[in-house]
């Protein structure tokens, strides 16, 4: 029996897609991710044209246009540039995973560096998570060579 | 300078939160078949297509290829052209240049999107950087609410004063039955009155402070064409061309984390830059009406300091003096803008043909009620990228 209101419309589901991609991180990048899991330090690298510094480092300077090779120790401390508070759960697409809200979302340009890191932090108060307040980089117990050695920040 | 090229023709799909009844390629053909009409031409006297939207919003990666039935690309040239938000402001820019370099008279910009067929923040998180982002990103939302912390920070903004935006958005959308939100509750309401209730309702879902439900754009199925056509026929397809004065785009970065986010650097380069080419000197005096692409309200205040229409931290006064409102000196989004429809891929190249429509005289009930001389278009995409399009009335010299 044909409804009132007209067919019934189809969609096709993809079912649970996953596709497993291998990135390449890079000689700078690695030796970045290498530093937090062996000595739990921060390295950025420095432009030899404009001097700025950048984390996580990088070949080349977009500005300057010039290959960077001076690696230089950067601060497990720094200072709120932007953040938010996210309330509202979203699915990882990388993982499938749905991180728990809310928390602390804050870009960190750590001392001794010119660009922000963005990470987590372990607060939610809108009455702390504010631009311009101090932070501390917390790490993993065991580290295994990625961003997330990072736990979260947290504020000093 | 190549060939004089105007916008003849414009046609969109009533934009929508799911449209079941068409696939992709039916709903492209909507678009097109409303946009031919308009120009009063056929597929026939098409010489070249331009289409974009983002792939993986469907999963179906190629769209330049199997959309061929619906854009009417059937043994035509295509390119396709993907770049973020402002794919659909990148398109029509591409369809410019295969006019303005002589090589075609006649070209079809197509915009697209079935946000309804996948998760739409996930599909936004695979636009970036899987090794340094990702894993920690904040969502498609949080990217937006961090910009506004800076911007509240610096100037002491408040969330009345994002909200204004919003419902600024929101009423105009009432004039556009195109539009995706039409939220009649708020009809004949003062401005004032509504943005009370937004900044304190708790059914106004905090999503990523300090942006509630009511500061985002919405998730829409839909798409949008446009017909640019070079100067040698414009005039005698159109009764009033768009044409389009000048255009720029600008990107400066990889990873989010090197914004500058005291400024729109990007928009306002390119702003800058299209000024220059019009021999624009005070865009608030000279420009007529924009489509400005704003994804979130607080991009209503900031942003507009950034394309120039007033100085740093000044963007609140404009809005509530209602200088941007539908009556007043610069009327914003008569369309109701990004924040009232968002079928991504097509959601610029809505700006560029509403603009374009304001100068033709078509914009029906949201046409403003001045005379149009010159109008506004911007693209804004992740990752900071923006395109900027001025469309004028007179031809060109």
């Amino acid at each position: 029996m044909e409804k009132k209101k007209g067919m019934e419309l189809l969609t096709i589901s993809s079912g649970d897609m996953f596709q497993p991609y291998r990135w390449s991180v890079g000689k700078y990048g690695s030796k970045f991710l290498l530093e937090i899991k062996e000595n739990k330090r921060f390295i950025g690298v420095k432009c030899p044209k404009c001097g700025r510094v950048y984390v996580p480092p990088r070949k080349v300077c977009g500005r300057c246009y010039v290959a960077m090779d001076e690696f230089v120790p950067v601060s497990d401390e720094g200072e709120i540039v932007v953040c938010a508070i996210i309330e509202f759960g979203f699915v990882d697409p990388s993982t499938g995973v749905q991180r728990p809200v809310p928390y602390g979302y804050v870009f960190v340009k750590l001392d001794g560096a010119d660009t922000a890191l963005p990470h987590f932090l372990d607060s939610a108060d809108p009455e702390k998570v504010k631009v311009g307040a101090r932070v501390k980089a917390v790490f993993e117990e065991e580290c295994k060579g990625s961003i997330m050695d990072i736990k979260h920040f947290t504020l000093i | 300078m190549g060939k004089r090229t105007a916008i003849v023709g414009f046609g969109q799909t009533y934009q929508r939160s799911s449209r079941k009844d068409v696939n992709g390629v039916e709903l492209i053909n909507e678009a097109v078949i409303a946009a031919l009409a308009d120009a009063e031409l056929t597929i026939k006297d098409i010489d070249a297509v331009v289409i974009g939207n983002m792939d993986h919003f469907e999963g179906i990666n190629y769209v330049d290829m199997w959309s061929v039935e619906g854009s009417g690309g059937v043994m035509k040239p295509i390119m396709k052209v993907t770049t973020g938000g402002t794919t659909g402001t990148t398109v029509a820019m591409c369809a410019y240049y295969h006019v303005a370099s002589g090589m075609f008279d006649k070209v079809l910009a197509i915009g697209w999107e079935k946000n309804s067929e996948s998760d739409t923040t996930g599909a936004i998180i695979t636009a970036f950087d899987p090794i340094w982002e990702r894993p920690n990103i904040g969502g498609a939302i949080a990217g937006l609410a961090v910009e506004a912390s800076k911007y509240m920070d610096n100037y002491g903004i408040t969330e009345r004063d994002g909200a204004r935006v919003a419902v600024r958005e929101r009423l105009h959308a009432l004039n556009n039955p195109y539009a995706h939100l039409h939220q009649e509750w708020m009809k004949g309401m003062e401005a004032d009155k509504i943005v009370d209730l937004l900044v304190t309702s708790e059914q106004n879902q905090m999503l990523a402070y300090p942006l509630r439900m009511s500061d985002m754009c919405p998730r829409t199925d839909g798409a949008a064409a446009v017909i640019f056509a070079s100067e040698d026929i414009a005039e005698k397809i159109a009764p009033i061309p768009a044409w389009v004065i000048s255009t720029a785009n600008r990107h400066n970065y990889v990873y989010l984390g090197d914004i500058n986010w005291d400024a729109n650097d990007t928009l306002e380069a390119a702003s800058r830059k299209v000024f220059e080419k019009a021999g624009v000197k005070e865009p608030l005096k000279e420009i007529d009406i924009c489509e400005i692409y704003l994804p979130y309200s607080y991009a209503g205040l900031k942003w507009m300091e950034s394309i120039g229409f007033c100085g740093p931290g000044q963007g609140p006064r404009l809005v509530w003096d209602g200088v941007t409102d539908m009556d007043g000196e610069l009327p914003v989004n008569p369309s109701g803008g990004v924040m009232s429809s968002n079928p991504i891929g097509a959601t610029a190249l809505l700006r560029v043909g509403e603009a374009a429509w304001q100068i033709m005289g078509k914009a029906g009930p949201r046409q403003v009620k001045k005379d149009v001389n010159l109008a506004l278009a911007t693209g804004f995409g992740g990752c900071n990228w923006a395109d900027v399009m001025l469309l004028g009335k007179k031809r060109p010299s």
